[in-house]
Parts: C-alpha cells; sequence; structure tokens
C-alpha cells in the first residue's frame, strides 16, 4: 500500500449524518496493510456504521492486542481515543475502561493469533464476564507479520502458502463464543458490507459482549489455493443464516417481510435488530440450537454468516452484575470515595 | 538482653508461643490473648507462623510482650504453649532455659517432654472441655479458649478485658458467647486451683497502648486505596496479599454503596490471572479511574509485559508487591524482602519503576495514598512493597488519622476547556520541561484524542521506527525519574552516631533495626540510620551514603537487593557497603545486626557479606 497522506478537507457536497459530520471525519490515519487485505474492508465497514450510527467520536474507544488486526484502529476514527496494547491482552484493558467508564462505547479489534492464541484466556474470560463492548476478529487462519505460520483458527487440511498441510483442529470463535453463553454472536466475511455493516452497528448498541468473526482473507499469506480462509475458498463457502437490518430508535422500518420469516429484536438504547431468517428452521435467539447448527454446517465445510446469536434479555453484563453506579467510576467526585475523618476516627475502635 | 526469665525485670517482656494444628480455630485464641495484653496498655507484636496448608499441618503463634514497645520479633521463647503433639520435639527444644512449657496433659508425655532447665506445666484440657461440651468440632475449637483461660491466669491477665473483647466478638450470638466464656472460665479456673499463679513472667497494666491500633498492613493498605479514592480494583488471588482486596472491597461495601440504591461506587474484579489483572488496572486508569491491583512476587512476574507497556505508553497503575518467599512459588507463608530488583526494573527493554517501602501497617495505609498521587503525577506505575510480615501480622501502631484537606494529585489531565485553549494537543510533548507531558482521559473533545501504544512511538503520540525520534523520547522517560525523585518520600534518618558508622535498611527489618541501635547503644556502640522508603534515592540519600564510611545494609533476602541498587543507582562506594541478610523466611530479629556488627567492628576493617547462620532442624 502507498503511504500517501489524505487531505483532510472534505468536498461540500459530501453526506454528512446528524452530526453534520462527513465519512471522512470518521477516518483514521493511512493503512500500512498490504493492497486487498481483508482488514481494510473491515475498516470501511467501521466507519460506515460509525457514521450511521451518528457516533460522536469522542464516545467511541477503540482497543487492539498486536498483529495485522490490531494495527487497524488507528486507520478509523481518528478523534477517538485508542489503546494499542500487548499481544492477546486487549481484553483486560477493555475490561478495566469499561469498568472506569461505563459511558462510552468499546470498539476491540483482534486477529486470530491475538484473540485464539496468545490471548485464549482473555477473550473466553471477557465473554464470561459479559463487558460491553463489540469485539471484532479478522480472522484470516494466519500470521502475517511474522511471515506466514498457521494460526489457531487455520482448518485441518488446509494448506500454507510453503506447502505445508495443519493437522490440528481449529478453534471457531464462534462455537467457543456460543458455548459460553455471549449474547451476541454474529461471522461475516470481510467482502460482504452489506452484510457487515448492520452487524457491527448492531454489536456497537448491544448491552454486553458482542463477538463478530469476520473472516479476512490475507492476501500475501493466505489467499493461495488450498488453503481454506482465502477470497475464493470463502466465497464459495460462505452461507448467511440471516439477514439483519439495524434500525435506530427514531426509525421506522422500512421494509415489509412475509409474516414468519423476520423476528425484530429489542436493543437496549431502544434500536431495533430486524432478523430476517434465510433457513425458516433456524432460530438465532435458541443458542444450543445455533450452536448445532453451526456445528453442523462447519462440518459441511460451509462457514455460516449473519447474526448466529442474540440474546438481548441477559442481565450478566458486568456493570449490572457488579451494580455499578449510574455515574461512571471516573466522574464519582472525591468527596464521595474518600469516607473523611471523622470516619476514619470512629472505625479506628475496631483495631484497639 | 534480660538474662534470666525468672528475674523480675521480666514483668512484661517474654514471648509466648503457641503452637496449634493449622484450621483448628487457635486463631481466634491467640488474637484474644494478644488483644487482652495489648488493652492492658502493654505493647505486643504477634506473628504468625503458618504454613500453606488448609488443614492438618503445623502453625505456630508468637507473641512478644514488649514493654519498651519494639516492634521486632525476638529471637526466643520463654513460655511455649505446646497444642500440637506432633511438633512436641521441636517446641520443647526452642524453649529458653528457665522458660515454660504447657501441654495437655490429658494424654501425658511424662519422657518425650523431659528437660530439666524448662518447667513442664500439664492441664488435661481435652478432658476438661469434654467433660463439659458436646460435639467433636465444639470440642476442638472450645479447647483453644480453654488454654487462653490457663494463659489468662498464668500471666494474670485482666478478666474483664477478657470479657469485654468476648463480648464484642460474639455479643450476638448468646450461645457462641457463653460457651466461649465458660470454656475461658474451665482453663482459668483449673490454672487457679492447680498451678502457681501467677508465672514469674507475667502482665501487669502499663499505659503505653493509647493512641494505638493493633492492624495488619494489608488491612491498612487497603483502607488507605479506599481513602485515595481508588474505584477500580483487579486482582487474582495470592498469599500473602489475598486479605488487601478483601479488606479494599470490605470497607466499600461499607463506605461506597448508596444507602437509597444500593449502587456501587467501585468495581473489585477477580481476573482470570495476573496479567489480566494489571491490563484491567491500566485500562481503568487510563480511562481515568484510579486502579490497582494486589500481589506477590509470581504475580509480577506475570504482570512484566504490561508494567512495561505502562512505564513507556505513560500509564498509571499502583501495584501493591505483599512479598513472600521465592524463587519460584517458594515459601508463599513466608515472608522476604526479594523483589525489590524485579519491581526497580520490571519488564524488558530500559525501564525504572518508582517503588515505595512502607515499614509498618500506618505506613501501608499513607503509601498507599501516596502510590496514586505519584502514579498519576508521575503517569507510571508505582509498587509499594510490602511483605508477609507486614501485611499479614497485627503490628501495634499509631492510630490512623486522616487529613479532610488532603486532595488527590490527579496529574496533568487536559480538561475539555484546557484542550479548547490549544492550538492542537500531542500526547508525549514535554511543554513544562519537568519531563512530565500532559494526557487527556478518553471521553473528553476528540482534540484530545490520542493513540496509546507499546510500540516506536515519537513525541506527538505516532508511530515510528526513526532512532532520533524514539530516542527522544526514551530519553524523556529518563529525565522522567530523576523528576521522580523530587516527588517521592524522603529517606527517614536517626543521627545519634559519629556520622561515620550506618545502617541502611529497608522496610520490615525497620522494628530490628532499631532494636539493634538500642542494645549496641547500651554496649556504647553508636550507629546512625537511614531508612530507604522510596525508590529513586533521592540526594538526602546520596549524601548521607557519602558522609558514611562505615555502612551495614540490612535486609530480608540472600543477595543483598537493596544493596545492588543502592551501588547501581547512586555514587557510593561498593566496598563502603556491608551486607546483613536475613533470608530465613521468618521476621528478622535484632540478633543477627547486633551480632554482626560488634563482630565486625572487632575485626576492622574486614567486612565480607556472611548471611545470618541457619541451623536446619
Amino acid at each position: 500500500m502507498s503511504f500517501i497522506n489524505k487531505p483532510k478537507v472534505a468536498h461540500p457536497s459530501l453526506p454528512k449524518n446528524a452530526l453534520g459530520l462527513t465519512r471522512r471525519q470518521y477516518e483514521g490515519s493511512m493503512s500500512t496493510l498490504c493492497a486487498g487485505c481483508g482488514h481494510d474492508s473491515i475498516t470501511a465497514a467501521i466507519i460506515e456504521a460509525c457514521f450511521e450510527l451518528d457516533m460522536r467520536p469522542e464516545q467511541l474507544v477503540k482497543l487492539s492486542g498486536i498483529g495485522c488486526s490490531s494495527k487497524t484502529t488507528a486507520y478509523f476514527v481518528s478523534g477517538s481515543h485508542g489503546f494499542n496494547s500487548v499481544h492477546g491482552r486487549m481484553p483486560s484493558i477493555a475490561s478495566g475502561a469499561s469498568a472506569a467508564n461505563r459511558d462510552l462505547t468499546y470498539i476491540g479489534i483482534s486477529g486470530d493469533g491475538d484473540s485464539l492464541s496468545i490471548g485464549l484466556g482473555q477473550l473466553v474470560h471477557v465473554i464470561r464476564r459479559n463487558v460491553s463492548m463489540l469485539y471484532l476478529i479478522e480472522n484470516n487462519g494466519v500470521y502475517g507479520l511474522t511471515k506466514g505460520q498457521f494460526s489457531a483458527s487455520a482448518d485441518i487440511g488446509s494448506q500454507a502458502k510453503r506447502g505445508e498441510v495443519n493437522q490440528s483442529a481449529p478453534i471457531d470463535p464462534v462455537l467457543l463464543a456460543l458455548s459460553l453463553g455471549a449474547t451476541f454472536v454474529a461471522r461475516s466475511f470481510s467482502g460482504d458490507k452489506a452484510q457487515l455493516v448492520p452487524l457491527i452497528k448492531a454489536g456497537l448498541r448491544h448491552n454486553g459482549f458482542a463477538l463478530i468473526d469476520v473472516l479476512s482473507p490475507c492476501v500475501t499469506f493466505n489467499d493461495h489455493e488450498g488453503s481454506t480462509k482465502s477470497y475464493t475458498f470463502t466465497r464459495e463457502h460462505y452461507h448467511a443464516a440471516t439477514e439483519a437490518d439495524f434500525v435506530a430508535p427514531q426509525e421506522s422500518i422500512a421494509v415489509d417481510y412475509p409474516v414468519g420469516e423476520a423476528t425484530e429484536v429489542q436493543l437496549h438504547d431502544g434500536s431495533r435488530v430486524l432478523l430476517r431468517k434465510l433457513d425458516a428452521s433456524y432460530d438465532p435467539t435458541d443458542r444450543g440450537a445455533a450452536y448445532a447448527y453451526i456445528e453442523t454446517k462447519l462440518k459441511q465445510n460451509e462457514y455460516v454468516t449473519g447474526l448466529i446469536h442474540i440474546n438481548e434479555s441477559s442481565s450478566t453484563e458486568f456493570h449490572t452484575v457488579n451494580k455499578s453506579s449510574k455515574t461512571p467510576l471516573n466522574r464519582i467526585p472525591f468527596e464521595k470515595l474518600s469516607p473523611g475523618s471523622a470516619a476514619l476516627a470512629k472505625l479506628m475502635a475496631r483495631y484497639r | 538482653m534480660p538474662s534470666s526469665v525468672n528475674a523480675p525485670d521480666r514483668i512484661n517482656d517474654f514471648v509466648v508461643k503457641f503452637a496449634n494444628v493449622n484450621g483448628t480455630g487457635s486463631a481466634s485464641a491467640n488474637s484474644l490473648i494478644m488483644k487482652t495484653i495489648f488493652r492492658m496498655g502493654v505493647p505486643v507484636t504477634g506473628k504468625n507462623y503458618f504454613p500453606s496448608n488448609i488443614q492438618g499441618l503445623p502453625t505456630w503463634y508468637e507473641i512478644r510482650v514488649t514493654r519498651d514497645g519494639h516492634a521486632a520479633r525476638a529471637s526466643r521463647v520463654d513460655i511455649m504453649v505446646a497444642m500440637n503433639a506432633e511438633t512436641y520435639q521441636r517446641d520443647v527444644r526452642e524453649v529458653a532455659s528457665g522458660g515454660f512449657l504447657i501441654y495437655d496433659s490429658t494424654w501425658p508425655r511424662s519422657t518425650l517432654l523431659q528437660r530439666g532447665d524448662i518447667t513442664v506445666i500439664g492441664v488435661p484440657l481435652a478432658q476438661l472441655v469434654n467433660e463439659n461440651f458436646d460435639g467433636v468440632r465444639n470440642r476442638i475449637l472450645l479447647k483453644n479458649i480453654a488454654y487462653a483461660g490457663v494463659i489468662a491466669a498464668l500471666l494474670d491477665l485482666d478478666l474483664t478485658v477478657i470479657d469485654g473483647l468476648l463480648h464484642e466478638s460474639y455479643g450476638k450470638k448468646p450461645k457462641l458467647l457463653d460457651a466461649n466464656s465458660r470454656a475461658l472460665k474451665l482453663g482459668y479456673e483449673y490454672a487457679r486451683q492447680h498451678l502457681a499463679c501467677p508465672l514469674p513472667l507475667h502482665v501487669k497494666h502499663l499505659d503505653k497502648t493509647r493512641g494505638y491500633i493493633m492492624i495488619d498492613g494489608n488491612t491498612a493498605a487497603g483502607l488507605g486505596c479506599v481513602y485515595a479514592g481508588a474505584t477500580v480494583g483487579a486482582w487474582y488471588p495470592i498469599t500473602p496479599s489475598t486479605s488487601l482486596m478483601d479488606a479494599f472491597k470490605g470497607f466499600c461495601e461499607r463506605y461506597r454503596v448508596d444507602a437509597a440504591s444500593g449502587e456501587r461506587n467501585y468495581a473489585v474484579i477477580q481476573a482470570e490471572d495476573e496479567l489480566a489483572a494489571i491490563g484491567m488496572v491500566l485500562g481503568a486508569a487510563w480511562n481515568g479511574a484510579r486502579a490497582f491491583t494486589p500481589t506477590s512476587g509470581p504475580g509480577i512476574s506475570l504482570m512484566n509485559e504490561f508494567v512495561g507497556l505502562a512505564y513507556y505508553a505513560e500509564v498509571p497503575a499502583v501495584l501493591f508487591d505483599v512479598q513472600r518467599v521465592g524463587p519460584s512459588t517458594g515459601m508463599p507463608t513466608r515472608t522476604q524482602q526479594a523483589d525489590i530488583l524485579l519491581c526497580a526494573y520490571a519488564s524488558h527493554g530500559d525501564t525504572r519503576h518508582v517503588l515505595l517501602f512502607p515499614a509498618n501497617p500506618e505506613e501501608c495505609f499513607h503509601m498507599a495514598v501516596q502510590a496514586f498521587d505519584l502514579a498519576e503525577r508521575l503517569q507510571t506505575p508505582v509498587f509499594v512493597l510490602s511483605d508477609l510480615d507486614i501485611g499479614m501480622n497485627d503490628w501495634m501502631c499509631r492510630e490512623l488519622k486522616w487529613d479532610d484537606a488532603y486532595q488527590p494529585d490527579r496529574g496533568k489531565v487536559l480538561s475539555d476547556q484546557e484542550l479548547a485553549s490549544l492550538d492542537k494537543f500531542y500526547r508525549y510533548v514535554d511543554r513544562d520541561e519537568d519531563a512530565i507531558t500532559y494526557r487527556t482521559i478518553p471521553g473528553t473533545s476528540s482534540k484530545g484524542a490520542y493513540f496509546t501504544r507499546g510500540s516506536g512511538h515519537n513525541q506527538y503520540g505516532a508511530y515510528t521506527e526513526d532512532s532520533a525520534e524514539y530516542q527522544f523520547v526514551l530519553d524523556r522517560l529518563k529525565r522522567k525519574f530523576v523528576t521522580a525523585a523530587r516527588y517521592v518520600p524522603e529517606p527517614e534518618i536517626i543521627g545519634g552516631g559519629d556520622g561515620k558508622l550506618g545502617i541502611v535498611s529497608v522496610g520490615s527489618c525497620d522494628g530490628a533495626v532499631r532494636e539493634a541501635i538500642e542494645v549496641l547503644g547500651r554496649q556504647k556502640i553508636a550507629v546512625d540510620y537511614l531508612r530507604i522508603k522510596a525508590f529513586p534515592f533521592t540526594s538526602k540519600v546520596e549524601s548521607w551514603l557519602a558522609s558514611h564510611t562505615t555502612i551495614f545494609v540490612v535486609e530480608q533476602n540472600r543477595d543483598a537487593q537493596l544493596r545492588s541498587l543502592l551501588t547501581l543507582e547512586t555514587q557510593v562506594e561498593k566496598s563502603k557497603l556491608h551486607s546483613i541478610l536475613s533470608y530465613s523466611g521468618f521476621p528478622m530479629s535484632c540478633d543477627p545486626i547486633v551480632d554482626r556488627i560488634r563482630a565486625s567492628l572487632a575485626e576492622e576493617p574486614r567486612f565480607a557479606a556472611v548471611p545470618t547462620k541457619v541451623v536446619p532442624r
């Protein structure tokens, strides 16, 4: 990719959202990833989602670990604070940040190496803790920055660029999240922006932990014949179970679906996700059924995409469990936090 | 040092040690006795030597009755309350000549407990308890209170004080109160009828504990975090730091829950491991909360990676390292000061960290508050290096006081208004030339948005692989450490010597050092004392080291870590520093310090680093 800095001046005719911001104002610095990298398409989808959600840049917090995917937090919404932490440990940064300020919107970008190998423990526990955030895995089955080693999401039989064939069973983040009781689980493909944008919007508005596993081919190390994470293979084998539309609180639903075909899920902030089931037997609110469906399809070499599972009525969100004050902890005045000299004097009796 | 246990000067000056079986409820009996002595106005120390075990292994509790108010452990035992048949042999051996041993004579052990130079006192405790109480567990628990009754009679403890304590503990549970009172009486009456009470070693009312409390360092540190306004605590359970978070949580439940709504003004997160615990602290602190993690050496080892990120990306964090015996798992329930170098230079690359060294629970409370101020002022991790002895034992210290005028130092954080007045915000530009730059908290206006990264960055916060840009930031961080020396607490300096001979020490060695100085003073050896309270070392440390010619460095580790740090980070001549080391895992007594300094002065000028003698049992 070339390194030409984009001019920050926007053409006056560019469309603006409710905040008066253009899409350009949701961009970040220039991507330094390889030309054609799936990750850049995901970055574009995030920019689109934030633009459409009328997200105030200072409302968003971007978090990541280490790897190609983790670099991308620099490439969108430069008006947001970002934290590029250490390899596999972004979930703990996100947990702490969310504990300190429950009012901000957190987006974590990770990769299959960052999430499923070095960071598997933290991923599992952030799901368990149900921290309110959108966690996006840019999944390409390969380590890019260290030049092409298999990652833990590589399928059995998938071939590396140099010919080596993977023999170890893959970890599927979607099945993992389902088994842990995640309340928002989705899968998508970097090449399907139409599917991805509403998923990102819904994930950002979900009350609790939202995981989107995005198949995002690595053009340099994993886009060859024999790879099961190439553009070609992914296009041939992905299969949408649901089609999701995101409807903001003030919007009305524009499309009419035949009765029984669409499910409406109301999100915490009043927005709605309209789910159209492409397979009539599929029920995204039934976690067990969703698990069985995904597993069966995986065995048939099919990646099921779309909003796979949603449970908006769960009460396990971190701050709900913690009974945190409605005022973010970082904004509670000191006087309310420190009990003062009189209380201390009284307490001393206990130790005399 | 008193010569004989029978001498009249041993009133209010002796050591009672309790040998128990872990998990049998002996702790409440032992602390009842200690608290009673304390409330009789007589200074005490209590040291718990417990195993890494839930139930069944031997455990000891040592109470030093010390009318002169010494804080260290004494290296002798005058009265042994031998309640664990398994350890009789070594417990008998440990009693000082002329001392006493009390045991449960329900099962007589005339041969096993034979020692001509001590008095063995048998009390049929199990029999007494079995005749008066039902239930196996009940009998085990109450036997402890029964021996407390025996000790109360032998030491002439004030029964009204004991009664008061029992009421405080069990006032709301009349059945328990009744059983405990009866068990206590049982032991007390037996002793009064069958034994020569009191012993020549006993307790008499004094007035030397007014204004003092008995508290452990972890409780005090947890309370300090509450008073400092910490709102996020993340941790992974590890001995001996666990009680710090327990205390924080307990105090938060008392002071930080909104009475009307039940909402909490705090979050305690039990992390999946220490790697995550420190990550949560960084996330929360970066996001503008005061956040901390309590841990011990093994936890610090795991936290190294994130500590380096915090140093380089300049994120505040407070870490309490309640040190235990290493290396590796080591002895989790024994004390040491062997994490000094680990913490000073934690993580790969060039890093140096601010360390605070409390010497007692009172300092744990105040240094907890200081740690948050320093972390936010300097935008860097701050380690509070306590240890198991300070953290888990009850220490007599001055009542904690709070100044309501205190305002937290949140450091250089730009508000929206301040941002508005700037042309542009850059995260790592040294505007004030003190090497501390301005930060913004997420959620403030997007003008203050910046990207935090552990990868190479320039002063504008942008990614860089340019050597000059990289070095510019790294050199500023070095200067920031110089700035840090202006903010950290000064050492405590005690004169009295000739300005040439001195002791440097740190943390929980303090009691042993002070006592040693007193003992040496009585032998006409005058010694100066400098107690390090923080790293980086201040100019006062530097000048004290320069002016003294013979310096003994007292610390509790094998490798003389404080001495190493002094030689690395000050101008002091290495040959002037002589080590006195104690790393057995038990709290230090003054003996090795006294012995070593006396021997050295006799052998002047040869001082070699000889560890204190350890005789394996």
